[in-house]
């Protein structure tokens, strides 16, 4: 929908903008500068939440009616994504060209014709409460910002460049658009390391983006690897029909050849017909009869033309899940000819029909096999791993938190990681399935080292912001072992995986950015991020202290707090993961993951005894947390809490989608 | 005979002038400039002004060819007339004709590089008015060798006789020595040209010697593309050593214009030598050509040309052909280009000095455009069109950043421009633009450019496939691998000069004394800034001219591969 389109654009485009206007502040006006983008931020996150307004108000319009009595109220099926691009499309290409009346937050305009590439934009259930939690987290952090005093222009403007590239990156419904706005992040990123960070920060930049490219490029080549495969049998058939038309009238003549065939072929059978007349009234032995194929019409030939590649990402995830069911039906011919019955049903009715060894010839395409279902999600993961991190690829992270300002800490270690658990689960697993399903073992491994590798990495740290960088690679091992807890048979816990994933991402934004600006609090009074250097600190500053519990606690997991209803739901999930090689992983994973927990305590409770409590001469004299600094910090207590209490905030427009995204591939209820 | 020929180029003449014009233009442009040279009153006239209007009107006149007899329609009565008369082509005549009795071709492949050209060498114009490389005294002599120069590589783009890609190659370079050497009181500037005349006339020796094997051939006996690409296709030539001899040398003679790997060495020294102004034309125009040259050249062979007079052969036989021009050519070209782009990328990262790490980067780049002709497709070639226009932009807004940062300070080593974005921060950050995009990052211009011909070679991968070459597609990925990778490795050195430009310590504080600055022309930034723009509007706004670069327009007079013939069924009888 048109007002769809506005209001989703403005709220990618509007950082940048205020970056554009920021070009004309003159010299000496800093003050003024870090106002205005403050400015840039908070109008962001005033259209943020219209458009979770207005989506929410879609989901309200659409209540699951079924639903038994006792479950919680849920909206239909429908406002799935799949759903909403399945009913756009039918309306789109209904011969009364009815229109919608209600706004679907689902949107789409051509770009590219050459590579039919669109600029698609839609939230859902998954995207929505990252993309409130980026404007909230930017907003706070233009706050947090105010102590640069180095290039203030450049820093505002490269601020808010990368919060658009943020945004993009998680409304972008089409992989090409998403890869744009994903690189768009890189360099805005890069130098805001490099040139307002610490003494090391250039070595830290360029190895935040040497390793963020590299993962790129491979996302790129699966990019281009889903492009190339032709997905007719997946659209809606009068796209292929429309594309049919356009072949026809790239070639004018046929038409004509197709009369000239087909008089041709009439000719011969009268003059047969004539002949076996003739032969009959001799009573010679009637000629053979030749067999001939139909006559080839021009539609057959611009059938046969017809390729339909795209970048959707949502047809993308359509085709990749009957990938999937075709690779599942692989020693199974009867279900093979109905799936491909189905198609051709499917096509028939539409009025372009398909004959079955095209449809087999397509289902033979690298997209089916296993091959490139491995190498394809290999790639995905990879490129997407570097971003959250996953173990291997994780030594990025450290570094770049050290070195990065404080505000930006907050952005890496509260969005950007985030990116790469959203990737996965938008993109990586929808598409490749498949893969995804085959290789939850070894996924959940590589999630169990992030959470037991990234704990024990942190209880050795003694300085405080590389602490707090691993623990980040810790939590987000539990973002990754939600996602990966998918059984060989059936679903029925790793939906509460999912959901659990997705919550836990948004825990650890708002624990993590709160526990970096903590730091950054010690850090502008103190200069130095030693933790054998500190000691009572709660004296001078006890309202400081209490705060940085609460934050700190909450990134334990305490009850009551946000980090502990994510991983809750994890270890619940990674219990009942089995596979049928190794049918007690899930409680091995479970029973570490509980585990580590017990060390996450321990390094954050020693970290807090040896930063916060005792007596200390050194720093009696520090002035307690001022008042700008608790506007920045009380927001994200609250959450905390608030996220701790009610999970069910979120959880009630978050998890219909999550649950159907697992649903639909888990196949439950198809 | 002869009757017949003369009468014949008599009556064609007014349309072979008529496609020639914006070359016309240019000699015209260099009469004139060497006329008013010699009145006395005028001879100390800067020649900028009057070179950047008659560029611009070649420009024009080959713009006005692009959209041809289009114009025709214009809803302005009698404009629409004139303009259409630059167009040689009507509606009914093919997309592709001859001029001058076939020793040129006349498409929209050649018009698109001649628009591209003349496009070039007007920015290339208004960067020496305001970067004051050629001074009074020797203006006239700089546009007048620019401008020759220009010609030549509007022949090559256009050539179809051998002869003429010789004298194209020829023309193009010959005032391209002079241009090397043009800083005259520089001692590595005449050491530039020097090396650049040897190694270019050692090029051309060969590419001569070539052309003979080929010309002189048996079965061949003519330069004129399309029989030699009939009877390589009639007679299986391809295989016989002469030719292999004769096209190893051709393709070396272009090799030489392209700078690509092993045919490269004059390239850094040369851009070295040369004034910032020079090397940004050389790297972007001679290159230009060259690709197109090379374009006409591999797809002729492969059957996929415009071939003008031979007949459409039966489909088996130009499928045969072009099977065999694909089995010996790609694999060729594919070890040309990985080799060129890895070299190039990897010498680029020890450099000190801007104009030598900008030169094998446009080594790299070079590599790259190969890559997409390596696949021997129509729309490879289509591709490397989109790749040149947004080259234009990038390389040239590059040079233009290190000739004015040589204005300001008279320094072109890296390690002299610590920290200089905090003394010229418009020079710094839009240096930035272009360096990106010649990195390939979205949303420049380079990313759609570097993404069209991985799409392209993802594309042929699967055309490969089915057509049953699998070596030929695992060749396809082989490139893509190598073309990720390479831009991995060029990251390094784009990199580091922004780290040494914006996130090292300024030079004064390294050397703790106050080095003045002067401030950047208003004039120069404007220039810089409306490059960069134009980079970041490309890289968003690609459709038109993703449009325009592909076989809807571009690189329609090339043929899309052929496919396999069905096999002939026998019908068989049936009973009664």
């Amino acid at each position: 929908m048109e007002s769809d389109l506005l209001l989703m654009s403005v709220c990618i485009f509007i950082p940048s903008v205020f970056a554009l206007a920021l070009v004309f502040f003159p010299k000496g006006t800093e003050e003024y500068m870090r106002w205005f983008a403050l400015l840039g931020t908070a109008v962001t996150f005033v259209i943020s939440t219209f458009v979770f307004i207005n989506f929410h108000a879609f989901l309200e319009a659409n209540p699951d009616k079924d639903a038994q009595k006792g479950e919680m109220r849920r909206p239909l099926l429908s406002t799935s994504l799949v759903g909403r691009a399945d009913a756009a499309d039918k309306l789109a290409l209904a011969p009364q060209n009815e229109k919608a009346s209600e706004t679907d937050m689902l949107a789409r305009y051509p770009w590219i014709s050459r590579f039919n590439i669109e600029y698609y934009l839609g939230v859902d259930g998954i995207s929505m409460p990252l993309i409130l939690l980026t404007t909230v987290l930017f907003f706070l952090s233009m706050i947090a910002s105010w102590g640069i005093e180095k290039h203030v222009k450049g820093f505002c403007m490269l601020f808010l460049i990368l919060e658009t590239g943020v945004l993009g990156s998680f409304l972008a419904l089409d992989f090409f658009l998403f890869y744009i706005f994903w690189e768009v992040m890189l360099l805005p990123m890069y130098f805001l390391i490099g040139v307002w960070g610490g003494p090391r920060r250039e070595y830290a930049a360029i190895k935040f983006f040497l390793y963020t490219l590299f993962g790129s490029v491979f996302i790129l080549i699966a990019m281009l690897g889903f492009y190339f495969t032709d997905v007719q049998d997946f659209v809606h058939p009068q796209i292929v029909d429309a594309k049919k038309n356009l072949e026809l009238a790239r070639h004018p003549n046929w038409k004509a050849e197709e009369t000239a065939a087909l008089k041709a072929r009439s000719d011969e059978l009268l003059k047969e017909k004539s002949q076996a007349a003739a032969a009959k009234k001799k009573k010679l032995p009637p000629p053979p009869v030749v067999k001939r194929d139909p006559v080839k019409t021009a539609n057959d030939r611009a059938l046969e033309l017809v390729q339909v590649h795209t970048f959707d990402i949502i047809l993308l995830s359509k085709v990749g899940l009957d990938a999937m069911r075709w690779r599942n039906m692989e020693l199974d011919t009867e279900e093979q000819s109905k799936f491909i019955k189905t198609i051709m049903d499917r096509r028939e009715a539409a009025g372009v029909p398909t004959t079955e060894a095209a449809v087999r010839k397509r289902l033979d395409q690298a997209f089916f096999g296993k091959t490139f279902q491995w190498i394809m999600f290999g790639f995905l993961f990879v490129g997407f791993a570097i971003k959250i991190p996953v173990f291997p690829f994780h030594t990025w992270l450290p570094d770049a938190h050290v070195e990065a300002p404080t505000p930006i800490s907050m952005i890496l270690a509260g969005i950007l990681l985030k990116l790469g658990g959203y990737g996965i689960i938008r993109i990586a697993y929808p598409i490749c399935p498949w893969a995804a399903q085959n290789l939850a073992w070894w996924l959940c491994v590589l999630a169990m080292i992030n959470i037991v590798y990234g704990a024990f990495a942190a209880m050795a740290q003694t300085d405080f912001k590389k602490l707090v960088a691993y623990s980040s690679i810790s939590h987000m091992g539990y973002v990754l072992l939600g996602i990966a807890v998918w059984p060989m048979t059936g679903a029925n816990y790793w939906a509460w995986g999912m959901n659990g994933a997705m919550y836990q991402m948004i825990a650890h934004g708002i624990s993590s950015a709160g526990m970096f600006f903590c730091v950054g609090v010690i850090y502008d009074r103190a200069h130095h991020r030693n933790l054998d250097g500190f000691r009572g600190l709660n004296e001078p500053m006890p309202l400081y202290g209490g705060i940085s519990a609460v934050i700190f606690f909450a990134a334990l997991g305490l009850p009551g707090l946000c980090g502990f209803v994510g991983e809750f739901m994890v270890i619940l999930a990674t219990w009942n993961f089995a596979t049928p090689d190794y049918p007690n992983a899930g409680k091995v994973f479970a029973i570490l993951a509980a585990l580590t927990v017990v060390i996450t305590a321990a390094y954050i409770l020693w970290t807090m005894q040896r930063v916060y409590f005792g007596t200390n001469e050194k720093y009696k004299d520090f002035p307690d947390i001022t008042v700008r600094e608790l506007l920045c910090v009380i927001p994200l207590v609250i959450l905390a809490i608030l996220l701790g209490v009610f999970p069910m905030l979120v959880l009630q427009w978050m998890e219909p989608h999550v649950t159907g995204l697992v649903d639909s591939l888990a196949q439950m209820k198809l | 005979m002869n009757e017949t020929l003369a009468n014949e180029l008599t009556t064609s003449l007014s349309a072979d002038v008529r496609g020639f014009m914006p070359e016309l233009v240019l000699c015209f442009a260099i009469v004139f400039m060497l006329l008013i040279r010699l009145m006395p009153r005028y001879d100390r006239v800067h020649m900028g002004w009057i070179a950047l209007v008659l560029a611009g009107l070649a420009l024009t006149v080959s713009c006005l060819q692009w959209r041809g007899f289009h114009w025709a329609d214009f809803p302005v009565p009698g404009v629409g007339a004139y303009a259409a008369m630059f167009d040689p082509r009507q509606e009914d005549t093919p997309i592709s004709i001859s001029l001058f009795g076939g020793m040129l071709v006349y498409d929209n492949f050649s018009v698109f590089i001649k628009m591209f050209l003349y496009a070039f060498i007007t920015l290339v114009v208004v960067l020496t008015l305001m970067s004051k490389v050629p001074d009074k005294e020797d203006s006239a002599d700089f546009y007048v060798l620019l401008f020759g120069s220009t010609i030549g590589m509007a022949i090559m783009a256009s050539s179809n006789h051998l002869l003429m890609v010789f004298i194209g190659i020829e023309m193009a370079s010959l005032p391209s020595y002079a241009l090397a050497g043009f800083l005259k009181g520089r001692r590595q500037s005449s050491e530039a040209a020097l090396k650049y005349v040897v190694y270019g006339g050692g090029a051309s020796g060969v590419m001569l010697y070539g052309i003979s094997l080929v010309v002189g051939h048996v079965d061949i006996g003519s330069g004129y593309l399309p029989n030699i690409v009939q009877a390589i296709a009639e007679k299986n030539l391809l295989g016989s050593p002469l030719m292999v001899l004769g096209t190893t040398f051709i393709l070396a003679g272009i090799g030489f214009k392209l700078a690509a790997f092993p045919f490269h060495f004059w390239c850094p020294d040369v851009f070295e030598g040369a004034a910032a102004e020079v090397g940004a034309f050389l790297s972007v125009a001679s290159k230009g050509a060259a690709l197109a040259l090379l374009a006409r050249i591999v797809l002729g062979i492969g059957g996929l040309g415009s071939n003008l007079d031979t007949p459409a052969a039966n489909q088996q036989a130009a499928y045969d052909s072009w099977s065999r021009a694909v089995d010996y050519l790609v694999p060729f070209l594919s070890i040309f280009a990985i080799v060129t782009t890895t070299f190039g990328n990897f010498a680029a990262y020890s450099q000190t000095n801007l104009k030598r790490l900008l030169a094998y980067s446009t080594i790299a780049h070079a590599g790259f455009m190969i890559m997409g002709l390596a696949t021997m497709t129509r729309d490879g070639a289509g591709a490397v069109l989109f790749y040149l226009v947004t080259y234009l932009f990038m390389n040239l807004g590059a040079f233009a950043v290190v000739a004015f940062m040589r204005n300001l300070t008279g320094q072109e080593d890296l390690s002299y421009f610590r920290g200089f974005v905090y003394r010229a921060p418009i020079l710094v950050i839009t240096l930035g633009v272009f360096l990106m995009s010649l990195l390939g990052m979205p949303p420049f211009a380079g990313f759609m450019a570097k993404f069209q011909i991985f799409a392209v070679l993802f594309d042929s991968a699967h055309m490969y496939e089915r057509e049953g070459k699998t070596f030929l597609s695992w060749n396809m990925y082989g490139l893509v691998v190598a073309g990720g990778l390479n831009t991995v490795i060029s990251l390094f050195y784009y990199v580091r000069v922004l780290k040494v430009m914006a996130l090292e310590r300024t030079l004064e504080e390294v050397e703790s004394r106050p080095i003045e600055t002067k401030h950047v022309p208003i004039a120069q930034a404007v220039y810089l800034t409306a490059l960069a723009l134009v980079i970041l509007v490309l890289g968003i706004l690609w459709n038109p001219l993703s449009q325009a670069s592909s076989n809807e327009e571009g690189v329609n007079n090339f043929r899309a591969a052929p496919t396999a013939p069905p096999v002939a069924v026998k019908l068989k009888a049936g009973g009664p």
